[in-house]
């Protein structure tokens, strides 16, 4: 009885008129979004990062420096979902534009800030010496930074990093606010076609749980391979 | 060993001012000729440290000039990077790079700066690893060694970028005592050999055989220097006496 009455409402929910993909769908645009916007994210981060720890390490790039605190305080002191309304209404609020390719703007830039941070302190933690050690084999700024601080630094922060993807992955849920479908709006126009809460937003919670847990898992690994050369 | 007349570093009144107060150097003028072993010693706070690493701008002078081979490092038109490739330095916390193997830390500079072929360089590198005994640990990375293997790989490190001078800053400071040995003993061998090196240390015995010349520092400036006899035997400055006496 009970059972008959689950499998009825998966039908409903699922089945019926093809429901199912409006999650498959949804899946598909989350994950571009989240893909594209840890791209970006990681690019813009690592530049203001270059930028703001060599700024701290040697005073250059002042400006430069300045322009990206402006950039890090208003993005990191506006909700995700507002910048996200900004870009999509009042930037190109006249033009014609891909509604993926204004989420991916968005989240990749709200992520850049984040990012930033993370690849600075990573940067900051790692001894002056062996900056120095760079410099002294006659290694100039930029290729000390590539070729023996970053990777020490990268290693140190992948765990925030890690982090920082996962709360990406599951910020991009409030696409639906520029009417964007991605996989929680996806479960949402089931609900609200079928009238059944449960079915389509335990289905969504269901394959985010399942995303960031593969997620999790796959940085323990890349975590633990890094994590070889210190032992 | 044979000291000829080439300079090959050449200071000229080196000041440096810190928080426009401190005066770690101040004044200091002094040349370094092909082939000489010149040991630096003096209380801490000296500014023989300070001294060192203006050598090869790691501590960038206030004022004044330093001469690689008669090229005025200290000019910005001068591309410091070139020079400093010739100019090997060791420090006091060996300054290894983790993430990397003892191979692939003697092996990056030479292929990435000096574009040596990734084999060429790993010969060479497996050259100087057995010249220091340590060719069994060339795939194992530097947290496996201990203080006196790491200090001679980043001897070797410097080595392999076919340096014209060597300057060690502290190099057995931060070492087990029992492990100073080995690494004295590495830059004894490479003295004999004729490189020239400036070394900053509070090891007399090591001043007393190896240099060709001590030079005493105190309160940023150069206070009294000669051949280790006279230095030891037949010191006259007040401070290097008082120094002297408190140290042998």
């Amino acid at each position: 009885m009970m059972l008959q009455m689950l499998q009825d409402r998966f039908y409903v929910n699922f089945i019926k008129e093809n429901r199912w993909e409006y999650i498959l769908d949804g899946l598909g645009v989350t994950l571009q979004v989240t893909f594209f916007a840890v791209i970006i994210g990681i690019l813009i981060g690592f530049l203001v990062a270059i930028v703001r720890s060599t700024y701290d390490k040697t005073g250059k790039l002042r400006i430069l420096n300045f322009i990206c605190k402006i950039y890090l305080t208003v993005v990191r002191g506006t909700p995700v979902v507002v910048q996200l309304l900004i870009i999509y209404f009042v930037i190109f609020g006249s033009s014609d534009i891909s509604k993926v390719l204004v989420a991916i703007m968005a989240f990749g830039l709200n992520s850049g800030a984040y990012v930033a941070e993370i690849f600075r302190s990573g940067i900051m933690s790692i001894d002056n010496g062996q900056f120095e050690a760079g410099r002294s084999l006659g290694f100039n700024y930029v290729q000390t930074m590539i070729y023996i601080i970053m990777p020490q630094a990268f290693k140190n922060v992948l765990p925030a990093l890690g982090n920082e993807f996962i709360v990406l992955l599951k910020e991009t849920s409030v696409s639906g606010y520029i009417a964007l479908q991605d996989l929680t709006k996806g479960g949402d126009i089931i609900r609200s076609r079928t009238y059944d809460a449960f079915m389509p937003l335990i289905a969504v919670a269901l394959i985010y749980l399942i995303m960031v847990m593969i997620f999790t898992k796959l940085v323990n690994m890349l975590e633990r391979r890094l994590r070889n050369s210190d032992h | 060993m044979t000291i000829n007349n080439e300079i090959l570093i050449k200071v000229e009144d080196l000041h440096k001012v810190y928080h426009s107060k401190l005066h770690a150097l101040d004044g200091v003028s002094e040349e370094i000729r092909k082939g000489e072993v010149v040991v630096i010693v003096g209380p801490s706070g000296s500014g023989k440290s300070t001294f060192l690493r203006s050598l090869n701008l790691l501590e960038v002078p206030t004022t004044g000039h330093v001469y690689f081979k008669g090229i005025d490092i200290t000019s910005k038109e001068t591309d410091i990077d070139l020079h400093r490739r010739k100019m090997g330095m060791v420090f006091q916390h060996f300054n290894l790079f983790p993430h990397k193997t003892i191979l692939e830390n003697i092996t990056l500079a030479p292929v990435k700066l000096l574009k040596k072929s990734k084999a060429d360089a790993e010969k060479r590198a497996m050259e100087l690893l057995r010249l220091v005994g340590l060719e069994e640990k060339a795939n194992v990375y530097p947290s496996q060694l201990s203080g006196g293997q790491k200090q001679r790989i980043a001897i070797v490190r410097s080595l392999a970028m076919d340096p014209e001078v060597m300057l060690f800053d502290e190099p057995t400071s931060a070492l087990d005592p029992e492990m100073v040995g080995e690494v004295l003993e590495l830059m004894k061998k490479l003295a004999q050999d004729g490189m020239t090196m400036a070394v900053v240390t509070h090891e007399m015995g090591f001043a007393r055989e190896v240099a060709t010349r001590v030079i005493f520092m105190d309160e940023g400036k150069i206070k009294e220097q000669g051949v280790p006899e006279d230095f030891f035997g037949n010191p006259k400055e007040p401070r290097l006496k008082e120094f002297l006496s408190k140290i042998l």
